[in-house]
């Protein structure tokens, strides 16, 4: 008993430890690749390469002056940018990066918890993240932060209806919501070369699952709730100092999370040749965080009436169009072959 | 809808994904300023120098005709009247307080062109820097450039 407790701490802490550490240098890589596209240097000041930025900005941000709005509701104001990092982390629980290993003579999964459904938990905590949003929003009492909010709990409820149904294609094709059942079901290769994931299976649902994430975690081009032209900063306008920090964190983590879920559902996990499971998931989800950088360099951000037209409009029909094609192929399959 | 959907994301999305991409390899425009610097242009207008004539003796005669010409007020001349002991300029009066606010200061050159012995000149020191407004009241001392048989000569 006393050891599973142990293992279960060690794992909080390297999960912890590792996501804090990803966000630091996921801000550090977004400031640097976004000044190359725009053909500057970025951070260059603070160690080499400035890789000692993300240092100075904790700092920063820990010493600032905490400032909280008169009108503010105290509690709600301090509960809510906990709830969208607690969220956040939560929702690496059930991320698997590597099958399990033996260590010390014992059976260690790579992951936290091993749900049966954690795929669907995934999604539950990144609704659950949006909390934290809508009460930042609600609770400083400023018009900006409140449209924001407001926005998030719009764009959320459009775009997790067809973030859930893109994925139902994979779920139809495995028969599992479990992580490592979804990864196993990739193994192997067609034709020798082509790796069997579900990528090639799932083109319209890995591209709507990917569309959709980025909203999910409120980024460019969908990154309403904060539009920084129309509503100052949005929901985190009247927050500063370490709350901020929290929330920026939050945003960061998601980012991973989601990288990681695409990784765990169309690219064949921790799967890879040479190279060890953990070190190949964390490639793959390297090249997606780049991706999610590289949309923010490059397209502007979408009219909000577009966002709400592509998310009810051409995402959800063709999500359940997907679903519908993938459930026939999988009953013709069993009752023909 | 469907149909431009599908336009932007199989044809715009990647066409602008390519740009974007395609830009991070150029080299950075950024000029990398304490170690880098822009040279500037020939006829730039700087920080300001008093002249000396070549035998050492200071152009300036304190008729301060460059305070009247400033547009922001922020020369200040007081004159002194040479005597065969202490000689600063060849003529009567000298310039015995010289102070310019470089606050103030909007670097038109107009005094330069109302100088009538082209004692101030407008130099190519573009880096005033200091702690307190009082640092960027410049003296006499500080403005008047050194005699010509001194070794810091022509660095203004």
């Amino acid at each position: 008993m006393a050891e599973t407790l142990a293992i279960i701490f060690v794992k909080c802490g390297a999960i912890l430890v590792g996501l804090l550490t990803g966000f630091a240098y996921m801000t550090w890589v977004e400031r640097k690749v976004v000044a190359r596209i725009q053909v500057r240097y970025g951070p260059n000041r603070v160690g080499p390469f400035g890789l000692m930025q993300p240092v100075a900005d904790g700092l920063k941000l820990l010493f600032k002056e905490d400032i909280m709005p008169a009108q503010a509701d105290r509690l709600t104001y301090i509960l809510a940018p906990a709830i969208s990092l607690i969220a956040a982390l939560m929702a690496f629980a059930v991320i698997t990066i590597g099958p399990a290993v033996n260590l010390f003579g014992r059976e260690v999964t790579l992951n936290l918890a091993d749900v049966n459904v954690g795929v669907l938990y995934v999604l539950a905590m990144a609704s659950m993240g949006v909390y934290g949003i809508i009460l930042g929003g609600w609770s400083t009492n400023n018009k900006y932060s409140f449209l924001g909010g407001l926005r998030s709990a719009a764009q959320v409820i459009s775009y997790e209806l067809s973030l859930g149904l893109s994925l139902v294609g994979v779920l139809l094709l495995t028969g599992s919501l479990r992580p490592l059942d979804i990864v196993q079901a990739q193994g192997g290769y067609w034709l020798g070369f082509i790796p069997r994931w579900f990528i090639f299976l799932q083109p319209v649902g890995a591209a709507l699952f990917m569309i959709c994430a980025v909203a999910d975690v409120n980024r460019a081009p969908f990154d309403l709730p904060e539009a920084d032209t129309e509503l100052v900063a949005g929901y985190h306008t009247d927050y500063s100092s370490i709350k901020f920090a929290l929330f920026f964190m939050a945003e960061y983590i998601n980012m991973i999370t989601m990288s990681a879920l695409t990784v765990t559902l169309f690219f064949g996990g921790w799967q890879g040749p040479l190279l060890p499971p953990a070190l190949w998931f964390s490639l793959k989800v390297l090249v997606f965080l780049f991706c999610f950088v590289w949309l923010r360099a490059t397209l502007p951000r979408l009219r909000y009436d577009r966002l709400m037209g592509l998310g009810w409009k051409v995402l959800l029909p063709l999500a359940l169009a997907n679903v519908f094609v993938t459930a026939l192929a999988v009953v013709l399959k069993e009752m023909y072959f | 809808m469907l149909e431009r959907f599908f336009q932007n994301v199989l044809v715009a999305l990647p066409k602008g994904l390519y740009t974007t991409l395609k830009h991070s390899w150029r080299k950075p425009v950024t000029v990398q300023y304490p170690e880098e610097k822009l040279t500037l242009p020939a006829r730039a207008r700087w920080r300001h120098y008093l002249r000396r004539w070549d035998n050492g003796l200071e152009r300036c005669i304190g008729c301060a005709l460059c305070a009247a010409a400033c547009p922001a007020d922020a020369i200040y001349v007081e004159a002194g009247e040479n005597t065969e002991g202490a000689r600063f300029s060849p003529g009567e009066r000298y310039g015995k307080v010289y102070e310019i606010n470089m606050i103030r200061c909007i670097f038109c050159g107009f005094c330069q062109e109302a100088c009538p012995t082209e004692a101030i000149v407008l130099g190519k020191v573009y880096e005033f820097v200091s702690y307190g407004r009082d640092g960027f009241i410049y003296t006499k001392d500080m403005l008047l450039e050194p005699p010509p048989d001194d070794s810091r000569r022509g660095q203004g």
